[in-house]
């Protein structure tokens, strides 16, 4: 495929980690966040920790929506479409996601809930349209990427004055999460790879206060192999030259503003609100919530229903990997109690979970 | 979750829908986030919707970035 297999080559990758292990000065450790789970996920599949010399370790972070969806987000889901006859749409990443007392959305689904796997928010609007005597609920989950095509669609029915619709929201922000994590004490991160296609929304300027105000270099990367080895490179160089400054790597896609039309529907529809992540906790401001106006698509309000805490499985320890602090293989559910088929933690469930990434990838 | 992949936009429809060529296969995508798109054009598409353009110009010149880089040094390209 066209701008995907040439980012995939492997004499250039050879080059590239060639040129990582001359910069990486062998004396000191290395510590470089990749936030997003499209990296995570790429890092393992395509063996990029072991082109790395082992002085300079990626640190996993939290940037997978599903992992960080808070259980009793799911539990709502899971009561409105069995005790609320809704018709309850979500992306299928959250339809596995163990909520509390080992449900899931799945077995919701088996229980007699209409729980449908859609592929896209407009999806959900056309079951909307076809049912016009029943409720719609969707479960909105992402980071900003995501956040913008629900906003279409919720544009859409405005519109066309759609009624029966709404949504339950779990939309997070990238940039309070960065600062949740750089004012982390137990946390060391030398420097960011930024995300792909978040930062095609925010747009590069948003990692200014970062590299400004925290002294981190923070390099936007693509998802491709090429793209993380020449992002990890060109951290190095910031780090060599004692910089600390947002480096877009990824400029075939992202741009210094980032997508005015996406961010206009933002600001429009939603307001910054706290949000809670699953296994971290809650972070302020790190979440956007819709507007007074437009309650009426707000699926909590209108279905007078209010998220409760959930109970989590005591032994699992999805919330220290997703903050980098705890490697999977070091969990002791991880690969035994705890497999993608049987997950106890949303870490195992998602396909771009850190734990999911590890197992399918790593030798046991 | 946050995946995206290129697409090159074969024709633009009614209701700011396109459809696209994704590696050799078509679909239906909504081009309302992208504005003033026309077939030719490249984009990124996630579920269901152009996110942003995707420029081969600058594509080609992370292309040659990333074979200078990986030079050792004192080699003439």
């Amino acid at each position: 495929m066209k701008f995907v297999d040439e980012f995939r080559d492997r004499d250039l990758g050879q080059g590239l980690a060639a040129a990582i292990a001359r910069e990486a000065k062998p004396e000191r450790l290395y510590q470089f966040m990749e936030f997003c789970g499209g990296h995570t996920h790429a890092i393992s599949r395509y063996g990029v920790t072991d082109l790395l010399p082992a002085n300079v370790r990626m640190v996993h972070g939290p940037g997978c929506p599903v992992c960080v969806l808070p259980i009793g987000r799911v539990d709502l889901a899971i009561d409105l479409a069995l005790g609320r006859g809704v018709i309850l749409c979500s992306y299928g990443d959250t339809l596995r996601v163990p909520a509390s007392a080992g449900r899931s959305l799945l077995k919701a689904k088996a229980a007699g809930g209409d729980v449908r796997m859609v592929y896209s928010a407009a999806d959900a609007l056309r079951i909307a349209r076809d049912n016009p005597q029943r409720e719609v609920v969707f479960l909105a989950i992402g980071f900003e990427t995501t956040i913008a095509p629900v906003l279409c669609m919720l544009d859409a029915a405005v519109q066309r004055g759609l009624r029966n619709v709404s949504l339950l929201t779990a939309f997070k922000l990238v940039p309070p999460a960065l600062h949740a994590l750089l004012t982390d004490p137990e946390i060391r991160i030398d420097a960011f790879l930024c995300p792909a296609h978040v930062s095609a929304i925010i747009g590069a300027d948003a990692y200014l206060p970062f590299a400004a105000k925290y002294r981190v270099p923070c390099t936007i990367a693509g998802f491709e192999p090429l793209d993380i080895l020449y992002g990890i490179e060109g951290i190095l160089g910031q780090v060599a030259a004692g910089e600390a400054r947002v480096d877009n790597r990824y400029a075939r896609v992202v741009t210094r503003g980032g997508n005015a039309q996406a961010l206009a529907l933002m600001g429009r529809f939603l307001q910054p609100v706290d949000a809670a992540w699953r296994g971290i906790g809650t972070i302020p401001a790190s979440g956007l919530g819709l507007r007074e106006a437009f309650v009426a698509y707000d699926a909590e309000k209108r279905h007078g229903v209010t998220v409760a805490l959930g109970r989590e499985n005591p032994a699992c320890r999805c919330g220290d990997v997703l903050k980098g602090k705890l490697r999977p293989p070091e969990c002791p559910l991880f690969g035994t109690a705890c497999t993608p088929d049987h997950a106890v933690g949303p870490c195992m469930v998602s396909s771009e979970g850190t734990c999911s990434a590890y197992f399918k990838y790593s030798e046991q | 979750m946050c995946l995206a992949v290129p697409a090159r936009i074969e024709s633009l429809e009614a209701g700011e829908q396109a459809v696209i060529d994704v590696g050799g296969i078509r679909k239906r995508v909504s081009v309302a986030l992208v504005e003033g798109v026309a077939p030719g054009d490249w984009v990124i598409v996630h579920v269901g919707y152009a996110l942003a353009r995707l420029d081969p110009e600058a594509a080609a010149e992370t292309l040659a970035a990333m074979a200078a880089a990986g030079l050792e040094p004192g080699t003439l390209a």
